[in-house]
C-alpha cells in the first residue's frame, strides 16, 4: 500500500532531530576541540574527583528519592485503586494534577514553603522537593496496574484460604511489580538527570550531575559536556535495559492482566 | 470502617503535602509584599500589575512567546505525527519496529539529553539559536507523543472500513478524509493537547536551544528570575492562574469522561 | 451431634445493593453430596447467592450455615468452600503447579504431601505433566481444568462453580460437562453450580433451583422442573413451550385457544384465569380428522436435526409450536391433539396491574411516580390513597419514549399464542405488565401511557 510512504517525512525528521543529535553526543564525547579522536574527556571525568563525586551523589539522591516515593506512593496507589475504600476518581486526578504544573513553579513553591516555615534550605529541602516533584510519577503507574488487576484473583486467593496479609504478599504485591518497576524508572530517571532545581532548593549549595552537564555545555566545554551526557545516557540505558527485561518477562507470564 | 478512615486520612495527608507549596503561593498572591511569607494585607495589586504589564514587559513577552511556541509546535507535531502514525501503521513489521523504537527515544530520553543533543546539532551546523530552533526542538520532543496517541485509534479501527469506503465509490483521498480522519480525530486532539501542555511546561530542552539573543519563555524567565535570588512577585498570581486553570480543566475533562463512560 | 443432614442452609437471606434488591428472602437447603444448579437469566441474583455462600459478599439479612455451622459473617478464607471462577482467575505470576499448590501452601502442608496432592488433582482433571507450564500458555479449556484442580485439591466440603463453562466453545463445553459430572461422582462432595444455560442445568444436576428477580421460583429435580413448571416463567425458561391464557372452567376442565379441554388439574375453583403450558413435543400433529381437537395451517417447518419444529396457526387465531418426527410442510392443513396430562395448568400470579396511588385532584391520580389523567369518580378527593388497577391489554407502549407519561425498558417477553405478554421495568423501578400484539425486543426503551377510562380506582 502506498500509504506506507507517509512515514517517510517523519523518518527523515527523526533522523535529523533524534538520531543525528544522539550520534553527535557520541562524536563530541570521543573527540577534542580540534575534532581529533580522544578518550581524554572520559579520563578527565575519572580523574576529576568533583565531577565523580557529583555523579555518585546524584545517584544516591535519586535512590533515596525513589525509595521515599515508593514507600509513600505505594500505599496511596493501593488505597486509590481498591474499591473498598470508596475513593473517587477526582482523588486520583488530584494526585496526578501536580505533574501538570511547571516544574520550576513547583520547585519555587517548595522553596517558598520552606521559607514560610522558617526551615533551612539544603539536603532536606532537596529531597523533599524531589519527592514532591516526582511522587505522582510513582503513584500513577502503580495505581494503574493495581486498578487493572482482576478482582477475581484477590477473591480466588481468599477462597483458597489466604488471610488479608497473605492475599497482599502472595498475590497483590507480585502482580503489581510491573507498576512498581515503571514507577521506579519514572522517578529515578528524572531525579538523576535533573538540573536547575537542586540549586534553587539548596541556595546553590548542592550541585547535581545534571547541573554539571549543563554548566559545561554552557561554558563552551562541549566535548566534556557531551562525554558527561553520554555517561548519564549509559546509566539510564542500563536502567531501562533492566526494566525492559522485567517487562518482557512479565508479558510472558502475565500478559493478560 | 476504621481502616477506611485511616486510609482516607493518609491520602489527605499526602495531598496536603503535595499541595501545601502551591497553596502558599496562592495565598501570598493576594498580598503586595515583595518577600514571600510577609503578609501585608489583602490586595489584588499583584494581579492588576500582572495584567497591566507595564513594569514587567519581559514577563508579558515571555508569556506570549511561550504560547506562540506551544501553538506552532503542537500544530506541526499533530500534523506530522498523525501522518506518520498512518504511515507507520501501514509499514511492514520490521520497518515498523525500527520506526517505533526511534519514536520512543525522545520519550525515554531525559530532557537534558534531548536538550544537549539538539544543542550540539544546532551548533555543529552553525544554525543560530532563537525562536526557530526552540520551535524545532519542541516539535522534535512533542511529535512522538502525538504518534503514540494516534496509533491506538488506528489499531482499534476496523481495517475494512477504508476498503468499504473505496468499495462504495470514494476516492482514496475521500476515504481518508471521510472515514479515517473521523476515526483518528480523538487521538489527534488528545495528542495536540498533550503536545501543547508539554511545550508550555518545557524547561530543559528550551534552555539548551533558546540561544542568547534575549528570547525568553515563561520557564526560562522564571529560572533567570529565581537565580537572581527570588521570585518576581507577579509570578505568584501567574502561577495561581495557571494552576487553577489546569485544575479546573483537568477536573472538567475527568468528570466528562466519567459521565461518558456511564452513558 | 448431627443437627441436620444439610451441608448448606440458606435461611431468609436478602441482599441489597443500595436501593436495589438482589436477593429477596432466599431459602435453600442443599444435601451433602448433591449437585445443585442455580439457574436463571442474567441479573436474577444467582451469582450474588453464590458469592454470599463463598463469602465475597455478606448478606443484608438472614443466615447461612455450612455443615451446621453459621458462617454468615465469616471471611472467605475461613470457609470450608472453594470456588471455580467464571474467568478462571488463575494467578498469572504463578505456574500451574504453584497455582494448584496455593491453598495447600497456605495451610502449611508438608512439601511431599503437596506434591502428591497436586499430581493427583492434575490427574483428576486430565492435565498430568502440565505442572511447569505458565498459565497463560494454556488454552481456555486447560485453564478451566487448572482452576478446578486448584479448588478441589483443598478437599472442600462444597465446590462452588460460577458459570465455569461460559467462556468455552460449544464442543469444549459438552466435554467438560461430562467430566464435571464424573468428577462429582468420584469426589463425592457437594457441587453448587451457577449457570444461565438450561440445558447444562438439566444435564448436570440432581437438583435445579430456578431463580428470577432475586427470588427462587422453583426447586426440583430436572424432571420435575421440566415436566411440572410451577409458573409461566419457569415453563418459558426451561425448554420450549407454548404458554396460553386460559380459564379453569371447573375441576379437570380448562378452556383455552377457543376450546375446552380435559385436563388432570383441579382445585383452582371455577372460572379462574390461568396460564396453560404445553410442551411442543406433547402436541400430536396429523392430517385433519375427527380426532383433532384443534385444526389449523402450518406456517413454517424447520428441520432441527432429530425432529421437525412447526408453527401452526389455528382457526381461532392462536399460534402453537409443535415438534414431531414427521414433517408437515408449510401451507398444509393439520389437526392437533393434546392429551389431558400433557396440559399443565398454572395459577396466574396476577390478572391485572395493581399500583398504590394518590388522588391529585378529581381527574388526576398519581402512581408510578407520574400523574395520570383518570375519570372523575364519586367520593374520591385530592389526597385520597387509592388502589389503581389497569388491565394488561390497556397499557399502551410507544416507540418514542417522550410520547408516554413515563418510560421504561422491556425486560421480559412471553409469547402467548396470539399476543405477547411483556414485563416493562419502569423508571420508577416498578414493573408494569403489558399485553400487546406489537413486536418489541428485549431492552427496548418505550413510552408508557394509559387511557383515562382504563384506570380503575378503589379507595383504600
Amino acid at each position: 500500500m502506498r500509504r506506507r510512504n507517509w512515514s517517510i517525512p517523519y523518518a527523515l525528521f527523526l533522523l535529523v532531530f533524534v538520531v543525528i543529535p544522539l550520534l553527535l553526543i557520541v562524536w563530541y564525547a570521543f573527540t577534542d576541540e580540534e575534532g581529533a579522536l580522544t578518550l581524554s574527556n572520559f579520563r578527565k571525568f575519572m580523574m576529576h574527583p568533583e565531577a565523580m563525586n557529583t555523579f555518585i551523589y546524584s545517584i544516591g539522591i535519586a535512590i533515596i528519592t525513589t525509595l521515599v516515593c515508593l514507600v509513600l506512593g505505594y500505599p496511596a496507589a493501593y488505597i486509590l485503586s481498591q474499591k473498598q475504600f470508596k475513593t473517587s476518581k477526582t482523588m486520583v486526578v488530584l494526585f496526578i494534577l501536580p505533574m501538570w504544573v511547571n516544574i520550576l513553579i513547583r520547585t519555587l513553591a517548595t522553596v517558598a514553603l520552606f521559607d514560610f516555615l522558617k526551615l533551612p534550605l539544603g539536603e532536606g529541602a532537596l529531597i523533599f522537593g524531589m519527592v514532591y516533584n516526582f511522587l505522582p510519577f510513582m503513584i500513577y503507574p502503580i495505581y494503574n496496574t493495581l486498578q487493572k488487576m482482576d478482582q477475581n484473583l484477590i477473591e480466588a486467593a481468599q477462597d483458597l484460604g489466604a488471610n488479608p496479609v497473605k492475599v497482599f504478599g502472595k498475590v497483590i504485591l507480585p502482580l503489581s511489580m510491573p507498576g512498581i518497576v515503571s514507577g521506579i524508572v519514572m522517578v529515578f530517571m528524572p531525579t538523576v538527570s535533573t538540573f536547575a532545581i537542586a540549586e534553587l532548593l539548596t541556595m546553590n549549595n548542592i550541585k547535581l550531575f545534571g547541573t554539571t552537564v549543563q554548566e559545561n555545555i554552557y561554558n563552551g566545554m562541549w566535548n566534556y559536556g557531551a562525554a558527561l551526557s553520554l555517561i548519564m545516557l549509559l546509566l539510564i540505558g542500563i536502567m531501562s535495559l533492566f526494566t525492559n527485561e522485567e517487562d518482557s518477562a512479565q508479558n510472558e507470564s502475565g500478559g493478560v492482566i | 470502617m476504621m481502616t477506611r478512615i485511616m486510609a482516607k486520612g493518609y491520602l489527605w495527608f499526602l495531598l496536603a503535602l503535595l499541595y501545601s507549596p502551591i497553596l502558599i503561593i496562592m495565598i501570598f498572591s493576594f498580598t503586595e509584599a515583595k518577600v514571600l511569607g510577609n503578609w501585608t494585607g489583602f490586595s489584588f495589586k499583584l494581579y492588576s500589575s500582572l495584567f497591566s504589564g507595564g513594569m514587567h514587559h519581559s514577563l508579558i513577552n515571555a508569556i506570549w512567546n511561550t504560547f506562540a511556541i506551544a501553538l506552532i509546535a503542537a500544530s506541526v507535531s499533530t500534523a506530522l505525527g498523525s501522518i506518520a502514525a498512518i504511515g507507520i501503521y501501514n509499514l511492514r513489521s520490521r520497518a515498523r519496529g525500527v520506526m517505533n523504537f526511534t519514536n520512543n527515544i525522545p520519550i525515554m530520553n531525559p530532557d537534558i539529553i534531548t536538550g544537549v543533543s539538539l544543542f550540539l546539532l544546532f551548533v555543529s551546523f552553525g544554525i543560530s539559536q532563537g525562536f526557530t530552533t526552540v520551535v524545532l526542538a519542541h516539535i522534535a520532543f512533542c511529535t512522538p507523543y502525538v504518534v503514540l496517541s494516534v496509533t491506538p485509534r488506528l489499531k482499534k479501527m476496523n481495517p475494512n472500513i477504508y476498503e468499504a469506503a473505496l468499495d462504495l465509490g470514494a476516492t482514496p483521498f475521500q476515504a481518508l478524509r471521510k472515514v479515517i480522519l473521523p476515526e483518528i480525530l480523538p487521538g489527534m486532539i488528545s495528542g495536540f493537547i498533550l503536545a501543547f501542555t508539554l511545550s508550555i511546561d518545557d524547561f530543559a530542552v528550551t534552555i539548551f536551544t533558546i540561544g542568547n539573543e534575549g528570547l525568553e519563555t515563561l520557564s526560562t524567565y522564571i529560572y533567570a528570575d529565581a537565580r537572581k535570588g527570588g521570585l518576581t512577585p507577579e509570578l505568584r498570581p501567574l502561577s495561581t492562574i495557571i494552576f487553577v486553570t489546569v485544575l479546573v480543566l483537568l477536573i472538567v475533562i475527568n468528570k466528562r469522561a466519567e459521565k461518558q463512560k456511564k452513558e | 451431634m448431627q443437627q441436620s443432614n444439610y451441608i448448606i442452609e440458606v435461611q431468609h437471606v436478602s441482599k441489597r445493593f443500595g436501593e436495589k434488591v438482589a436477593l429477596d428472602d432466599i431459602h435453600l437447603n442443599v444435601k451433602k453430596g448433591e449437585f445443585v444448579t442455580i439457574l436463571g437469566p442474567s441479573g436474577c441474583g444467582k451469582t450474588t447467592l453464590l458469592r454470599l455462600i463463598a463469602g465475597f459478599q455478606t448478606a443484608s439479612e438472614g443466615t447461612i450455615k455450612i455443615a451446621g455451622e453459621e458462617i454468615t459473617q465469616t471471611p472467605p478464607h475461613m470457609r470450608p468452600v472453594n470456588t471455580v471462577f467464571q474467568k478462571y482467575a488463575l494467578f498469572p505470576h504463578l505456574n500451574v503447579y504453584d497455582n494448584i499448590a496455593f491453598g495447600l501452601k497456605l495451610k502449611k502442608t508438608p512439601q511431599q504431601v503437596i506434591e502428591k496432592k497436586v499430581k493427583a488433582a492434575l490427574k483428576m482433571v486430565g492435565m498430568t505433566d502440565y505442572e511447569d507450564r505458565d498459565v497463560d500458555s494454556l488454552s481456555g479449556g486447560q485453564q478451566q481444568r487448572v482452576a478446578i484442580a486448584r479448588a478441589i485439591v483443598n478437599e472442600p466440603e462444597v465446590l462452588l462453580l460460577d458459570e465455569p463453562l461460559a467462556a468455552l466453545d460449544l464442543k469444549m463445553r459438552k466435554d467438560m460437562q461430562m467430566e464435571l459430572k464424573e468428577m462429582h461422582q468420584k469426589l463425592g462432595i457437594t457441587f453448587v453450580y451457577v449457570t444461565h444455560d438450561q440445558e447444562e442445568a438439566l444435564t448436570l444436576s440432581d437438583t435445579i433451583v430456578v431463580m428470577s428477580e432475586g427470588k427462587i421460583q422453583q426447586i426440583g429435580t430436572p424432571m420435575d422442573i421440566y415436566n411440572e413448571p410451577i409458573n409461566s416463567f419457569v415453563a418459558d425458561f426451561i425448554g420450549e413451550s407454548n404458554i396460553l391464557n386460559g380459564t379453569m372452567v371447573k375441576d379437570k376442565l380448562v378452556h383455552f385457544a377457543g376450546h375446552e379441554f380435559e385436563c388432570v388439574d383441579k382445585g383452582f375453583g371455577e372460572d379462574m384465569p390461568v396460564d396453560v403450558v404445553i410442551r411442543p413435543e406433547d402436541i400430536y400433529i396429523f392430517d385433519p380428522s375427527d380426532a383433532a381437537q384443534l385444526t389449523g395451517v402450518v406456517t413454517s417447518c424447520i428441520f432441527k436435526g432429530v425432529h421437525f419444529e412447526m408453527l401452526v396457526q389455528t382457526q381461532e387465531g392462536y399460534e402453537l409450536m409443535v415438534q414431531d418426527y414427521h414433517s408437515f410442510e408449510a401451507g398444509r392443513e393439520v389437526g392437533l391433539l393434546v392429551k389431558p396430562f400433557d396440559i399443565h395448568v398454572m395459577k396466574k400470579e396476577r390478572t391485572c396491574n395493581t399500583f398504590e396511588g394518590k388522588m391529585l385532584d378529581n381527574t388526576h391520580v398519581e402512581f408510578l411516580g407520574c400523574s395520570f389523567e383518570c375519570i372523575a369518580q364519586e367520593g374520591l378527593e385530592a389526597g385520597d390513597k387509592v388502589q389503581v388497577e389497569v388491565d394488561f391489554q390497556h397499557v399502551n407502549l410507544q416507540d418514542n419514549e417522550e410520547d408516554g407519561v413515563l418510560s421504561g425498558d422491556v425486560k421480559f417477553i412471553l409469547y402467548k399464542g396470539n399476543h405477547y405478554h411483556l414485563t416493562v421495568f419502569t423508571d420508577w423501578d416498578e414493573d408494569i405488565y403489558v399485553d400487546t400484539n406489537d413486536v418489541w425486543d428485549d431492552g427496548d426503551r418505550v413510552g408508557i401511557s394509559i387511557a383515562p377510562e382504563h384506570i380503575r380506582l378503589n379507595k383504600l
